[in-house]
């Protein structure tokens, strides 16, 4: 498409700016970090690494992240199994109510948290109390992964909806069984379409507040939680500070990877 | 084992049906089945004194809901709200997804990407407090406006929509890159042949072509909006939306909140049936 010169500037002059408004709070972050000032005022009052030093021995924020790092992984494995399990019913079966079943998955991400998480906290009281089993990381793992399937399902079903089925069926036609051919050739084909929803399933259970508000039991404390409990309290303000710059640059290498695995399907929409 | 691949590969059925089993089971049974008690549970009432759930069926909640001149208020001021933010981020997003997915060189286009991702992986409550010390009084944004006689907007609904539009933009930004990238140059150019100049490209070829994509980043913007109720307590200063109401019942009338907690979710299924038409919710 033609564009006039002015109109290049504009757009790119457009998109600097749209840039910088979408990096300056993160910036801001890095500045407190290091801003001397517990309440954060600008301009900065000096420098210092005083509060990445503190950050580094903080007993809470280390036992909040691997917790989150917990979750997210057990939440991650349950929605690759169950997001790629329908994936493949919808790409390559057609039966009734296979609409509404691709309906459904979105809901859970579409729907606001705080519905999700009081009834699957209703649930569980009700459900698994008598049965012994309260509050705790399972039941954030559970209510994580229920959010969780819809990227990978929408991963995976991207990636089927582009492979023809004939390859599976040639296989079987050699005489592969089912299991064999989706050993052999259909998880080849679609290994880094699960690898790439697995990771934004991960980034966003290690991100979820809401839900896990209402489905983390007493002492489970995932990194949002220890966030949100401590980023109020002038004392514990700039630790969260330094917490979240070492988040956001460790969220580079996931972001990074998956866009790269995704990049034949669109790239990295697929949030 | 043999018998078991061969009763297998011969009926699909049976394939079929141990695919949907165990997720099935999970999104319909776990899942939509605690929503729905949830649900059933706005036509109970509680005990005023204690706080209990009394198991009587009465429409008083879902009347109330429809009588109470502040449960109307705040229920049309999220609507507004998710309405305004998604308007918002539909603006912002067009120019900023034009040129990472057809002006930039393509060289620069997977790190433009990344660009756009990082923020959105980045912590939800880290932004919005990073918004609250830049709308305090005398912070970043009252400092940069000042010399120009303006001020910030300080805490409130303005605030609201605006760090809600932030938080929310990445998540309209990509699927307008990808859609954007998806269209071929030939059709662009076929058109351009056909003698039509920039802006009728841009209007009859273009924008059809993008509008789900659009429509699945609205799907974001709008339901992550109108259940948010954590940054409005960051930066809304006493501005509720019905997030708010919802959590502020649930420990002492949990059928209030329940039947409360109905209004965006009959507002978001609507929305993604509407938008469902457009076949935007397969390229979330």
């Amino acid at each position: 498409m033609h564009l006039s010169r002015p109109a290049r500037v504009a757009l790119r002059v457009g998109a600097l700016l749209g840039f910088t408004v979408l990096y300056v709070p993160l910036l801001l972050v890095v500045v407190n970090s290091l801003n001397p000032d517990r309440s954060s005022s600008w301009p900065p009052a000096g420098f210092t690494v005083r509060w990445w030093r503190d950050a580094w021995h903080s007993a809470g924020a280390r036992d909040a992240l691997w917790t989150s790092v917990k979750a997210g992984l057990g939440a991650t494995a349950i929605a690759l199994v169950l997001g790629t399990l329908i994936a493949f019913a919808v790409a390559r079966y057609r039966f009734f109510g296979r609409e509404a079943i691709s309906f459904a998955v979105v809901l859970p991400i579409a729907l606001p948290g705080i519905i999700t998480g009081v009834a699957l906290n209703t649930a569980f009281r009700t459900v698994l109390e008598p049965l012994g089993i309260g509050l705790g990381l399972f039941t954030v793992v559970v209510g994580h992964a229920t959010f969780c399937v819809v990227v990978v399902f929408n991963n995976v079903a991207a990636r089927l909806n582009r492979l023809p089925g004939s390859y599976e069926e040639a296989a079987m036609d050699l005489g592969a069984s089912p299991l064999r051919a989706f050993r052999d050739i259909t998880f080849p084909l679609t290994r880094s379409a699960l690898a790439a929803g697995g990771l934004l399933a991960f980034a966003l259970s290690f991100d979820e507040i809401v839900v896990t508000t209402f489905t983390a039991g007493p002492g489970v404390q995932t990194l949002p939680i220890w966030i949100f409990s401590n980023m109020a309290r002038p004392q514990q303000a700039p630790v969260v500070n330094v917490v979240a710059v070492v988040l956001v640059l460790l969220s580079v290498i996931p972001v990074y990877a998956a866009q790269r695995l995704s990049s034949d399907t669109t790239a990295g929409s697929r949030v | 084992m043999t018998k078991a691949a061969g009763m297998l590969h011969r009926s699909p059925r049976l394939r079929l049906a141990l695919l949907l089993a165990a997720p099935l089971t999970w999104l319909v049974v776990a899942y939509l089945g605690s929503l729905a008690v949830l649900f059933l549970s706005g036509l109970w009432t509680t005990d005023p004194f204690t706080s209990d759930i009394v198991r009587s069926w009465t429409l008083d909640n879902f009347r109330a809901l429809v009588t109470t001149e502040v449960y109307r208020r705040v229920a049309l001021r999220s609507i507004g709200v998710a309405l305004a933010v998604t308007a918002l981020c539909v603006v912002i997003a067009f120019p900023i997804a034009f040129y990472t997915a057809r002006v930039a060189r393509p060289r620069w286009r997977p790190l433009l990407v990344v660009a756009l991702l990082t923020p959105l992986w980045a912590s939800y409550l880290v932004k919005a407090y990073a918004w609250r010390v830049m709308l305090a009084r005398g912070g970043l944004l009252d400092w940069l406006l000042t010399p120009f006689g303006l001020d910030g907007p300080g805490y409130g609904l303005t605030a609201t929509i605006l760090v809600l539009t932030y938080l929310w933009l990445p998540y309209m930004i990509l699927p307008i890159h990808a859609g954007l990238e998806r269209v071929p140059d030939s059709l662009l150019d076929a058109s351009a042949d056909l003698g039509a100049r920039t802006a009728r490209t841009l209007r009859t070829v273009l924008l059809p072509l993008v509008l789900p994509s659009v429509a699945a980043g609205s799907v974001f913007t709008f339901s992550l909006s109108l259940g948010d109720y954590i940054a409005v307590q960051i930066v809304g200063g006493k501005t509720q939306l019905i997030g708010n109401l919802v959590y502020s019942n649930i420990t002492l009338d949990l059928p209030l909140a329940a039947a409360l907690g109905t209004v965006p979710v009959v507002v978001i299924v609507l929305y993604l049936l509407a938008v469902r038409r457009t076949g935007a919710l397969s390229s979330l």
